[in-house]
């Protein structure tokens, strides 16, 4: 019987009520009395020189408060970056000045070079219109490879050249891989782009940075996933306003995937404006203005070999990748194709030798960092891409190559620094196969056949790591963050529940799925329990939601603080029942002497913790509230198998998806209902990535795919329904509520088994193709198709941005 | 700046507009009715959508000045008259049909305009109708159901969750 109330039941959504009414309170829908409005105009060149910018005109029109240049922001620090890798050579990463606005250069499409504050939004767009910039063009780099050959124009050109880092793991590994790929019965070697790709959230980043003359205080209002880390980075770094002056209000977000865990430009212009020009400034970002300046993701061009023996086991794997940075690192830019990336590269094999090379490199594009999964989905993809590869050169089921070599005992230590401390893959595979009825796929073979269609099944697993993450060690990795979570809980004299929390709710549902385990551990209802997120004047110091981390961390940072607030209400209760707090329980909101029918209600101890007159107040304080800081002992280690069945058109190359299934291991679950949506929405995002989504850049630098004309968002008839499950459950070792975290593995795990699938339905109509790049949309499979030969190797070039949209 | 006079929510509502101000733009800024969202500059998403005269119409892609004399509602006028969740908004919350919520008003809107013409749509007629409007949270799968299960059909074969 599915439980109806705590943890592991799936109570509606408290949260609906205001969005399905309208009711939602969004960034923008936030007005602060007198505001005025920004608009940045921004480059329309990828590379150039600034040789002049006149603003008188600009300045004199009707309702321009002030035009600002960079000029205006020299004295004021770079948007940093959060995460220093470490290069081969022992030399730290280059690290780029990141400027508020353009400083002598720009350096690509969307670079803001100016900004006009006016009364009005269309004055501050018709003023931005008439200023007069000269900018003498620089000749675009957009190509990886070339970027880094010899003579290439430079980026930055305060730097050496354009490489960011070269990063090897684990180096002390090198020549023992290299030397077992020479030794291999047999070596699979692929070559793949992993292509670039906007998150995308609904709602458009917007800010409003607001000033107290009488106090000297700052707000910003900002469509954030993490309103702490904006705080820190922005007020230390960049504006220099001490952190209790400043406020930062994450309200209700529309999506984040990752890019809104960023501090961006706009945050700190909006409030060095507001002070600037004494009134609240507002910016809300275009669609066309989010293409060009939220971070993109993935853009990884990659090759990878993995070297089997004789028996098909896994003896080796090497990969070298080119990772795009854009034009300026982004606030963890260098930490997703090194430590999120590398240290997955074992996936769920047993490979005992692993080499991982990456290259990142400076390009004049927009900056380039984490979208939902964020190096995990690279390395899963080119993983089960080549074991896929592997298995047709060996002429060995697919499946079946990798029970063979599946990691089968835990805890696990792999060659790649990480730790898994529980998983069971064979069992989520045998429920894959069960969910997704993998017998049945010849006879829906010959039916699509019969209809002319060629049907491919495509299956892979996958690994990530999540619960985001031991501060001690992130700290040795180059994080100059701690990753720990914190909550308060804060019990009412009446005996309900406010909990703050550091984690950061953008439609993973905190608000209905943290009380689930309050109420669970108290044994009061779940009405009694509210959330509050999002603003740092009311939540202790948080990192915020990115890296499937929310339950992992912060529930165990709020389990935490709870645990604290029962040991306290027991003692309170052990005074109020002349007990001794060793004997008292706590079931069902009641306090017990064991083995008694004594017991008092948890109203009554909240109520005397508040109103002490019968307290022990000599032994401990009024009052009932407890915080905790929770840093996690490693990551979490969510695993799966998936599966695609999709259907080709011979006559068209056009790809449709037929069914898909998807097997996870999340550990313990609190909200199935929510965590099934999570893998819906991941899978929708994985699917885009290979078959619809593409950034695309021309060789001068344009961004071609601005808009959702260009940009192919997964829409409702691009996707079937599908089966998810979450019954295979190896919880979590090392953390109180034996949870994984779901937000990502949608995404990680399903475009391999999307291509997989084509390239299987391909080879059933004869055409021998070894691989595309992603997206599969139509006009390539078709090229594919028709040109078989070319399409089968060496599809992979120095940018991953190029051509066709 | 012109005056404009409209029916919104059933009420008679009059304001200051500029020529290029749109429907979108009056309703959130004009009248504070900031449910209904924008999503994007190209008409392509589908979150700014509200009922002009009956009809489904995407607010960004109208002018103020065009509504004059119009009935528009927007979702803040939908729930039931004694403030509950109308049939297809509790479909949404039982089925789990949003996340982050920034689509769903216009999802919502959409789905109402749908089932006025199809009062039983299949799967593949709910999807295609809702070719405009763009969830990037949700994968639709638990959309789709929500709106079939608003329209009275039995979605216990669909998978659960
Ligand atoms: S805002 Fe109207 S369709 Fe996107
Ligand atoms: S629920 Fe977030 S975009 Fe649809």
């Amino acid at each position: 019987m599915p439980k109806d109330t705590g943890i592991g039941a799936s109570p509606k959504r408290r949260e609906d009520v205001r969005f399905l009414t309208g009711d939602g309170n969004y960034t923008d829908d936030i007005n602060v009395h007198g505001q005025a409005y920004v608009h940045f105009l921004r480059s329309d060149v990828a590379h150039g020189r600034i040789t002049s910018i006149d603003t008188a005109e600009a300045g004199a029109m009707p309702g321009v408060v002030r035009v600002f240049t960079g000029k205006d922001f020299e004295g004021v620090g770079s948007i940093p970056c959060g995460w220093q890798v470490t290069g081969r050579d022992g030399k730290p990463m280059q690290e780029p000045a990141h400027p508020v606005l353009a400083q002598g250069k720009v350096r690509h499409v969307g670079d803001p070079i100016a900004a006009v504050v006016a009364d009005t939004p269309a004055q501050a767009r018709d003023a931005a219109e008439a200023i007069m910039v000269d900018i003498e063009d620089l000749p675009a780099v957009v190509d990886m490879k070339a970027a880094v050959a010899d003579g290439a124009t430079k980026v930055h050109d305060d730097l050496e050249n354009n490489l960011c880092y070269d990063w090897g793991f684990v180096e002390d590994n090198r020549d023992a891989v290299d030397k077992a790929i020479k030794d291999a019965a047999h070596v699979t070697t692929l070559e793949l782009v992993n292509n670039r790709l906007v998150a995308n959230p609904m709602e458009p980043r917007v800010a409003v940075g607001v000033w107290e003359k009488g106090t000297d205080n700052y707000t910003l209002y900002t469509t954030s996933q993490n309103p702490h880390v904006i705080r820190l980075l922005m007020g230390a770094f960049v504006l220099g306003i001490p952190e209790h002056k400043l406020r930062v209000v994450a309200p209700d977000v529309g999506g984040g995937f990752g890019t809104k865990i960023f501090h961006y430009a706009e945050e700190a212009f909006c409030t060095f404006a507001a002070k600037a020009c004494r009134r609240p400034v507002k910016w809300t970002a275009s669609r066309s203005e989010a293409f060009m300046s939220d971070a993109h993701g993935r853009d990884h061009v990659t090759k990878i070999e993995l070297a089997l023996d004789a028996d098909h086991n896994f003896t080796a794997v090497r990969t070298e990748t080119y990772a795009n940075m854009g034009a300026y690192l982004s606030t963890f830019a260098p930490s997703v194709p090194t430590w999120l990336h590398g240290t997955l590269m074992a996936g769920n094999y047993r490979t005992p030798l692993i080499y991982v090379n990456v290259k990142a490199v400076f390009t004049n594009t927009v900056p380039v960092d984490a979208y939902r999964g964020a190096g995990r989905p690279e390395a899963t993809f080119q993983l089960e891409r080549v074991i896929d590869k592997a298995a047709r050169e060996l002429g060995v089921d697919p499946i079946e190559l990798r029970r063979k070599n599946f990691i089968t005992e835990f805890p696990y230590a792999t060659p790649v620094a990480v730790e898994y401390d529980t998983g069971d893959y064979p069992a989520t595979m045998d429920k894959l196969s069960e969910i997704a009825d993998l017998s049945g796929f010849d006879a829906r073979r010959k039916e699509s056949e019969a209809k002319g269609k060629w049907r491919g099944l495509g299956v892979n697993c996958y690994i990530e790591a999540c619960g985001i993450a031991p501060s001690n060690l992130v700290g040795q990795l180059g994080a100059r963050a701690g990753l720990y979570e914190s909550a308060t809980v804060r019990v009412n004299a009446t005996g309900g529940i406010t909990v703050m929390t550091g984690s950061h709710s953008h439609g993973q549902g905190h608000e209905t799925s943290f009380p689930q385990v309050i109420a669970e551990m108290i044994g009061i209802d779940e009405s009694m329990v509210e959330i509050v997120h999002g603003d740092t004047a009311n939540t202790p110091m948080g990192m915020g939601t990115y890296g499937s981390r929310s339950i992992a961390v912060g529930g165990s940072a709020m389990v935490r603080a709870a645990e604290k607030v029962v040991n306290k209400a027991k003692k309170i209760a052990a005074h109020l029942l002349e007990a001794s707090d060793s004997d008292i329980e706590l079931k069902e909101g009641k306090f017990s002497v064991a083995g008694t029918d004594k017991s008092v209600a948890w109203g009554d101890v909240t109520l005397a913790a508040y109103v002490p007159h019968n307290y022990p107040l000599e032994d401990i304080e009024p009052g009932l509230e407890e915080t905790a800081f929770y840093d996690p002992a490693n990551f979490t280690y969510p695993s799966g198998a998936y599966a695609c069945e999709v259907e080709v058109d011979p006559e068209t190359g056009q790809v449709t998806i037929e069914r898909f299934a998807a097997a996870d291991d999340f550990g313990n679950v609190i909200n199935p209902m929510i965590v099934s949506g999570q893998v819906h929405g991941g899978i929708a995002q994985g699917v885009g990535q290979a078959l619809l989504e593409n950034c695309s850049y021309d060789s001068e630098g344009q961004l071609l795919s601005a808009s959702y004309m260009d940009y192919a968002m997964p829409r409702a008839a691009d996707l079937p329904m599908f089966t998810v499950d979450h019954s295979c459950q190896t919880p979590c070792t090392h953390n109180p509520l034996g949870v994984k975290g779901c937000g990502e593995a949608g995404a990680i795990g399903s475009p391999p088994s999307v291509v997989n699938a084509v390239i299987d339905a391909l080879h059933s109509g004869g055409c021998k193709i070894d691989h595309i790049d992603m997206p599969l949309t139509p006009s390539r499979v078709w090229a594919a198709m028709t040109g078989a030969a070319a399409a089968g190797h060496g599809t992979a070039e120095g940018r991953s941005v190029g051509g066709e949209v | 700046m012109a005056s404009v006079t409209m029916n919104v929510n059933g009420k008679p509502v009059t304001g200051e507009i500029e020529g290029r101000t749109l429907l979108v733009e009056f309703l959130r800024n004009g009248l504070s009715l900031t449910g209904t969202h924008v999503g994007c500059d190209t008409s392509q998403c589908g979150a700014c959508l509200v009922h002009v005269d009956g009809e489904a119409v995407k607010a960004c892609t109208m002018f103020a000045a065009e509504a004059e004399g119009a009935e528009v509602t927007t979702i803040e006028g939908v729930s039931n008259p004694d403030g509950s969740l109308n049939t297809i908004q509790q479909a949404f919350q039982d089925y789990h049909g949003l996340q982050c919520g920034f689509c769903t008003p216009g999802m919502v809107m959409s789905a109402a305009a749908l089932l006025k013409d199809n009062p039983s749509p299949s799967e593949q007629e709910i999807r295609e109708y809702l070719q405009g409007n763009i969830c990037r949270c949700t994968g639709y799968h638990n959309i789709v159901k929500a709106i079939m299960a608003a329209s009275g059909q039995d979605v216990s074969r669909i998978a659960a969750e």
